[in-house]
Order: C-alpha cells, then sequence, then structure tokens
C-alpha cells in the first residue's frame, strides 16, 4: 500500500483500488458515449421495457440498501439507543454515498438529462414519482448537512457549532422523509395493477418497500462492517451488531407474517406453490432474503461475526432480489419482448459502485468515521478524567 | 379530476375498417413522422412506435360459420382515457388532459423517465430509443387541428366511415342504439368504461379479446391507485414527524434520568468508599 499525501488529504492506493479506480475510468467513458448517443448504443432497452438494470438497480435497489442511515438515525438518534453510537457515522457515510449513486443513476437514466429540474417548476404532484423526487432530493441535501458536521471537524471549522446546533431538527427531517421516499418508492408501482403480477402487486407494496428497507440497513452494516473491518483494521463490537440484527430480525419476521397475510387476503397462497416461474422467483426472494436470514439472526450464528455477515448478505440479496422481482419478473407476461441488460449497462452499474467504494475509503481514511464515540460517553469521559 | 361533458371521441367501427391504412399515412403526414418499411404501419406486424403513433392491426379470426379466418382490422393508437394514468404518472406536466379530452405531450416539460410508459394500462407511449434527447411519442388526437374544429386527420381521410369524430356523449348514444338494434354486433362498447372510460370507443362484431384488446383492466381510473396512497402523505408526515420528535425528547430524557441515576448510585458508593479510605487513612494516623 502506498500513501499520497495531497495538501494534507491521505490518498491510499492499494492494487484493489487500482482496480476500482479502472473500472470507474471505464464506466465514465460508457456513460459520455450514452451522454452523446442516446440509449439505443449502450443500453438494450426498449418499447416493452422501457425500465431495466439502471432503474431496478441503480435506483430501487440502491435506496433501499443506502436504508441503513435513516434505519440507524432512527435507532440512535430517536430512540437513543446509544450503544449504536459508534455505527451511526459509518451508516451515514455510507448511505449518503447510495444516494448520490443513486441520483447519478437516474441522471443517466433519464433522456433528457438537461431537463432533470424540471418538477422543482413544474409539479406533477398526482405523480408518485413527483413526491420521490422531492424526497430524494431534500433528503439528499439532509444528509449533506450531517455529513457537514464531520468535515467541518477538520475544514471550516466556523461552521461547525452551527450544524451542530441544527443537527438535532436535521436528524428528524432526516428520519421522516426517507419514511416517505422507501415506501413511495413502492406505490410508484401501484398504478401499474394490470401489468404485474399478483405476488408483487399488492395495495401493501408501500409498506413492504419500507419494511424491507428498514430491516436490510442493519444487514448492510453487518456487511460493511465486515468488510471495513479488514480494510481499516475497525471493528465494531459484536454485541452492538447482533442487537442491531436482531432489530432488524424483529422487523423480517412482521415482513414475512404481513407478506403471508396479503397473499392469503387476496386467495393467492396456494399458487407460490405451483411451480411457476413468478412463484419460484418468489420463492426464491423470501427463502434466501426472509426466512433463513431470521433463523440466523435468532439462533447461535446471530452471535458470531461470520453468522451476522452471512445474515448481511442474504438479506441484501433478497432485497435485491425483491426489487429487481418488482421490475422484471412481476411484468414479464404483460410487457412481452425481451430484455437483457448489455454488457454496458452492467458495466455502468458495477462502475457506480466501484467509484462509490473508492470515495467511502477516502472518506473514512480523512475524516473521524470509526473513532468516533457518542457526545455523552465522550463527557462521561472527560468528566472521569477530571475526577480522577 | 373532472370529466369534462364536452369531452371529444372517436367512435370505431370495427365491421366497417377495411385495412387501407390511409389513417396511419395521414397520421404520418400531420404529424411529420418518418415512413420505414421495416416498421410497417398495416398487417399482422404492424406495431406502434415511434414513428407509428397509430397503426392497423390485422388479426385473422376463427369463426363459427365458415372454415376460412375472418379478417378484421383493428386502428390502434393512443385511447385518450378520460382519467388517464400516463398524465397523473407525469412529476412534470409533460403530458396533461386538455379540454376537448385529448391527452396531449409537452415535450418541453418532459424529462425521459418513461414512467408514464410503466403507467400506461394499455402500453401506448412509445419511445425513441435511437435519438440522443429521446422524447416520448404518441398519439395527440391532433389537438393543434381539433382545436379549429376539424377531425384528426386519421378520421378526415377515413374512406368507409370507419371512423367518426364527435362529442363522446353524442357518440355512445349512436353506438349504444347500433349494438343494440343490430345483431350483428356484439352488445358491448369497448372504451365506455374500461379504466374509468376513454375517449376511443370501439364496436365490432368479434369479441374484443380475440382482436388483442386488453379487456382486464378494470373499470376503475388508474391515477385512483396513486391518490389513496398520495392523499394521506401530508398527514402522515406530519404526524410522523411529531411523534418522532416527541419520541426523541421522550428517550432522551429517559436516558438522562436512568444515567443520574446510575451516576448518584456511583457517587454514593464513592463517597462511602471515600469515607471508608478516610477511615483508614485516620487509623493509620493513629
Amino acid at each position: 500500500m502506498k500513501t499520497f499525501k495531497i495538501f494534507g488529504w491521505k490518498f491510499n492506493i492499494t492494487p484493489i483500488r487500482i482496480c476500482l479506480l479502472a473500472i470507474t475510468a471505464i464506466s465514465i467513458v460508457v456513460v459520455l458515449i450514452r451522454m452523446i448517443t442516446g440509449f439505443g448504443v449502450i443500453t438494450n432497452l426498449n418499447d416493452d421495457w422501457p425500465w431495466g438494470l439502471w432503474i431496478s438497480f441503480d435506483v430501487l435497489t440502491g435506496v433501499a440498501l443506502a436504508g441503513g442511515g435513516y434505519s440507524t438515525a432512527l435507532i440512535v438518534n430517536i430512540l437513543h439507543r446509544d450503544r449504536y453510537h459508534p455505527i451511526a457515522r459509518g451508516a451515514l457515510v455510507s448511505s449518503l454515498l447510495g444516494y448520490l449513486l443513486v441520483m447519478a443513476g437516474l441522471f443517466l437514466d433519464i433522456g433528457q438529462w438537461f431537463n432533470f429540474w424540471r418538477p422543482f417548476i413544474s409539479w406533477g404532484y398526482s405523480s408518485v414519482l413527483f413526491e420521490v423526487f422531492w424526497c430524494i432530493s431534500i433528503y439528499t441535501t439532509i444528509q449533506v448537512l450531517e455529513f457537514g458536521e464531520i468535515v467541518t471537524e477538520k475544514i471550516g471549522q466556523k461552521f461547525h457549532t452551527i450544524l451542530k446546533k441544527t443537527m438535532p431538527v436535521l436528524l428528524i427531517i432526516g428520519v421522516i422523509f426517507p419514511t416517505l421516499h422507501q415506501s413511495s418508492l413502492g406505490s410508484l408501482f401501484l398504478i401499474a395493477v394490470h401489468k404485474m403480477h399478483p405476488f408483487w402487486w399488492s395495495p401493501l407494496l408501500p409498506l413492504f418497500f419500507l419494511m424491507s428497507s428498514f430491516f436490510v440497513g442493519a444487514a448492510m452494516i453487518c456487511v460493511e462492517s465486515t468488510v471495513a473491518s479488514k480494510a481499516f483494521h475497525h471493528k465494531v463490537s459484536l454485541n452492538v451488531l447482533s442487537g442491531l440484527a436482531k432489530i432488524s430480525g424483529g422487523m423480517m419476521i412482521c415482513y414475512l407474517a404481513l407478506k403471508v397475510y396479503d397473499l392469503a387476503s387476496r386467495n393467492i397462497l396456494p399458487l407460490v406453490i405451483n411451480g411457476s416461474l413468478e412463484a419460484n422467483f418468489l420463492l426464491a426472494e423470501i427463502i434466501i432474503g426472509v426466512i433463513i436470514p431470521i433463523i440466523i439472526v435468532f439462533s447461535r450464528a446471530g452471535k458470531t461475526r461470520k453468522g451476522l455477515f452471512i445474515y448481511g448478505i442474504l438479506a441484501s440479496t433478497g432485497v435485491v432480489l425483491n426489487r429487481m422481482n418488482v421490475v422484471f419478473t412481476a411484468m414479464a407476461k404483460n410487457n412481452g419482448g425481451y430484455y437483457l441488460p448489455s454488457i454496458w449497462e452492467f458495466t455502468v452499474s458495477v462502475g457506480l459502485i466501484a467509484a462509490g467504494c473508492l470515495v467511502y475509503c477516502f472518506i473514512v481514511e480523512n475524516f473521524n468515521i470509526f473513532g468516533h464515540t457518542s457526545h455523552d460517553q465522550e463527557q462521561h469521559r472527560q468528566s472521569y478524567k477530571i475526577s480522577a | 379530476m373532472k370529466v369534462i361533458l364536452i369531452a371529444k371521441a372517436v367512435l370505431v367501427d370495427i365491421t366497417k375498417c377495411i385495412g387501407c391504412g390511409s389513417c396511419s399515412v395521414a397520421c404520418k403526414l400531420w404529424n411529420d413522422l418518418e415512413f420505414d418499411d421495416s416498421r410497417p404501419t398495416v398487417g399482422v406486424e404492424a406495431q406502434l412506435n415511434d414513428v407509428n403513433w397509430t397503426a392497423v392491426q390485422r388479426h385473422d379470426v376463427q369463426s363459427k360459420d365458415s372454415p376460412q379466418a375472418l379478417w378484421r382490422f383493428v386502428k390502434q393508437q393512443c385511447l385518450h382515457c378520460l382519467e388517464p394514468a400516463c398524465a397523473s404518472a407525469c412529476f412534470s406536466k409533460a403530458l396533461q388532459r386538455n379540454d376537448s379530452g385529448a391527452v396531449v405531450y409537452y415535450p418541453d416539460l418532459c424529462v425521459g423517465c418513461r414512467y408514464c410508459m410503466i403507467a400506461c394500462p394499455f402500453n401506448i407511449p412509445k419511445y425513441e430509443w435511437k435519438k440522443t434527447f429521446p422524447l416520448v411519442t404518441k398519439c395527440q388526437m391532433c389537438s393543434t387541428k381539433t382545436a379549429s374544429g376539424e377531425a384528426p386527420a386519421c378520421v378526415s381521410v377515413c374512406p368507409t366511415m370507419a371512423l367518426k369524430y364527435g362529442e363522446r356523449s353524442a357518440l355512445l348514444k349512436e353506438a349504444r342504439q347500433l349494438v343494440n338494434t343490430n345483431h350483428l354486433y356484439i352488445k358491448e362498447i369497448y372504451g365506455e368504461y374500461e379504466v374509468g372510460g376513454t375517449s376511443w370507443l370501439y364496436i365490432s362484431d368479434v369479441p374484443f379479446e380475440q382482436l388483442g384488446f386488453k379487456t382486464d383492466v378494470g373499470t376503475k381510473p388508474l391515477p385512483s391507485y396513486t391518490h389513496n396512497f398520495l392523499k394521506y402523505t401530508p398527514f402522515l408526515a406530519i404526524g410522523w414527524g411529531m411523534f418522532l420528535t416527541g419520541l426523541s425528547f421522550y428517550t432522551k430524557r429517559r436516558n438522562k434520568i436512568t444515567s443520574q441515576k446510575q451516576a448518584d448510585d456511583d457517587n454514593k458508593e464513592t463517597t462511602s468508599r471515600k469515607s471508608e479510605s478516610t477511615e483508614e487513612t485516620n487509623n493509620e494516623n493513629l
């Protein structure tokens, strides 16, 4: 590993990061070609499949996986479970990056990208997308401000106290908006009632999207902290992780119960085992992404790092599968036609993640993300020192 | 959304259509669309796309009376719903239903998100996939032409009078009378109630599901599905915000009290320890 220092900023170069840089560079080229030539050259999107990989993965899944930010904020700053404080900053950073990537993905996917600001002026308030657009814009701004509190510890210190004072308000707004848009992302599909398979179209779609974004937050934190502990030698205490996973596991049980109730109340529960394509995808999503993770969390494996890592991977995969199913599997019969994402669409999706990882590493190595403990704890420690 | 009473409509009599394709030519001429032989506007292969805003699809229907298949032609284009899903789904108001009932696209307002394509139950809006700055395309019911009292281009060129333009209520009355008195027709008007009603109405002698019509779209206007969710949003946001604020204060105070208690207990312990230690030192001193 080589470390470059430029104007006091640390840049670490490792072989993995060179790979990530290369992927990012390639996808930037692809993005430029997309901007210049439209969709025809780069993507396989067509009239039967107007929404493809970029919307389903980069946007829908991206927002859900970035749900760790608001769910942690809710647990730490609203419920004041102080023992989870050490993960709050890490969750915020990855959530903020997630949202920035989502916005980048969305920007790529809109045809008239120079017109992206339109809905700020021309209010299509009857659209769910309008709500999503505003909520995501506002929430990303809030997250930037929340992150500002961390940045101003190092640069622009004069704004630090102001930001610190506004934090309680920001944190509450920063939970309201994600709640709204996580659920609205599900409601986007309410209008497609006649195009979707009833397994996934449900009047409860908003609730399903909201609940899954909440529980996948903890799952992502389990994955991230495992990876981060390898890369940055920062270990989140096992106690914190397993506690968090338990909260998320509880939510998963509610989710599963609601899902079963939803299918049963619409008399389509027996269809789940009829072996059709849709049924198999639904089963895969529920078993891999919900049932097995629940078992792990509430068994002995839920108290080991390895178990929690597997739990995290499975639950996240389940949410990815779920969002993909909503966009693709549920619509396959109605849309007809054919869509397989092109290699370039995959490249851009991977490139976005690679760019996100690089920025994450930079932030973690240059700002106080992992070393941060609760304010109260700090005070406690200081007072202890004084008394000692 | 209010249903406007003077809404105009087109009645399509499928029994009269001979599949000549004049309407699609007129459409291309009026809207200045490219002619592309590889993407026909008439026949079995005919499909809507960015240059075909209307297409006349041929269906071979098996009938009971004769061994030979019957040909039926179905003119496709935007149905101009009375409560259009696409317009309600558009987050920048690039699709709007105008006073005469046409659902019109305003390209300047379009962001290109293609949510309208997801929302439309009939899969009507198409996209210019090959252009650098692609737009959504669909039939506009010749809104600039009808504004001056004329019929849409396709209607005005139809040689067999299979298309008829007029007030929706009047056309409905006429169609109802026709299907009820003439045994040739099936007793149904497609578009009368579908997704809350459409401005293009069809009558036919062959059941609509055999002609590729979507007959499972229900009679409930699609925007209501969204509206039933969105109408609670402001209240949810405010209520949730108040709840969270309250909760935040409550848990903070609870933590404070418990930690204070702990601190008090600690203090007691330390003071008692101190007194012990002072006693010890005193003892030592002694």
